[in-house]
């Protein structure tokens, strides 16, 4: 009689920190979201309060995200200049989490703190249709918080909202407004 | 020319969760109509399949001198009806590229209720489109023969 081989089971630790890139397929995704959503609502008692608990979840994945992408880009340098950081977060963590970088990044004109990033279709909408009487619930407010828990990570403490508009041509955009801590900006 | 009548969902209860005129000449039905055109095609789908001599899923295509009738059932019980006019070619492609969206933006859409009647933006915005695609896919079809 064979004794069967009992797998050594590799803790966590041992595991290589750098793996190769892996896709996850995009219905996985959708569903798990959709699920967290779901997940989120029964928890929660207005509109504004899920919007937070969905930036809450991302922003601890935010945190994370930045140290681990660093350490498998093996930068050597940090940015440490706020546009620097904001080409970063549009670039690299874009690319990372979603596969391109993101549509466009530009500067506010009324306020000296606060900068745009612009997402034509951020994936958690794309098979989300919010019902009416919800009105501008907005679910990108994950990878709002994905973003503000990755500029608090880096020490560029940030609000970040996820804002959706309307153009004419019928496709919306959605807008993640960074809004940068006054000591940001005096340290620039 | 590819003339589609009319689209059904019904889901596993029999309960009619979406229906849609596709063609202006299609017959003008009230929702209380709809409703009861629904549960009855659920029933008689239910009892075709059990007195089928054959192993049978059920109706399948229904042909009369003035319209045909497709259902694709899905494995869950959900139904896709399509009546359209004789001859239209390709129902079952059509019915499985509306079950495609109705699988993405339905399914995954965290506002919907299994079983509640569809209301999502984005499942009218894209069926509209499958549903003008095949138009044209089984009309250009028809031209090339």
């Amino acid at each position: 009689m064979s004794e069967r081989k009992v797998p050594i089971r590799a803790s966590i630790l041992d595991k290589p920190l750098i793996r190769p890139k892996t896709e996850v397929s995009l219905s996985s995704f959708a569903f798990l979201f959709s699920e967290i959503v779901q997940y989120s609502q029964t928890r929660v008692s207005s509109i504004a309060d899920l919007e937070k608990k969905l930036e809450t979840l991302g922003y601890s994945i935010g945190q994370k995200l930045i140290e681990m992408i660093s350490c498998r880009d093996r930068a050597t340098k940090r940015e440490t200049r706020l546009v620097g950081m904001l080409q970063y977060v549009s670039n690299v963590l874009w690319k990372h989490l979603f596969g391109k970088a993101a549509d466009n990044l530009e500067r506010s004109m009324e306020n000296e703190d606060e900068y745009m990033i612009h997402e034509n279709s951020p994936v958690t909408n794309t098979f989300v249709s919010v019902p009416a009487d919800m009105g501008h619930l907005n679910c990108a407010a994950f990878i709002a918080g994905i973003i503000a828990g990755a500029l608090d990570s880096a020490r560029f403490n940030a609000k970040v909202t996820a804002h959706l508009v309307e153009s004419e041509t019928g496709i919306d955009r959605t807008i993640f407004l960074v809004k940068f801590a006054p000591e940001v900006i005096s340290r620039e | 020319m590819a003339t589609y009548y009319q689209l059904f969902i019904i889901n596993r209860n029999g309960g009619l969760v979406y229906s849609k005129s596709l063609a202006p000449t299609a017959p003008a039905l009230s929702t209380n109509d709809s409703l009861r055109l629904g549960s009855t095609f659920h029933g008689l789908h239910a009892i075709a399949q059990q007195i089928a001599p054959i192993v049978s899923g059920g109706i399948e295509r229904l042909e009369t001198e003035t319209f045909i009738l497709q259902c694709f059932q899905t494995l869950t019980g959900v139904k896709f009806v399509v009546t359209a006019a004789p001859g239209t070619p390709d129902l079952d492609a059509l019915l499985r590229g509306i079950y495609e969206v109705y699988s993405d933006y339905v399914l995954k859409n965290p506002f919907y209720e299994v079983d509640m009647p569809i209301r999502c933006d984005l499942f009218h915005r894209f069926l509209d489109k499958q549903i003008e695609r095949h138009r044209s896919l089984s009309t250009n079809k028809r031209r090339s023969l």
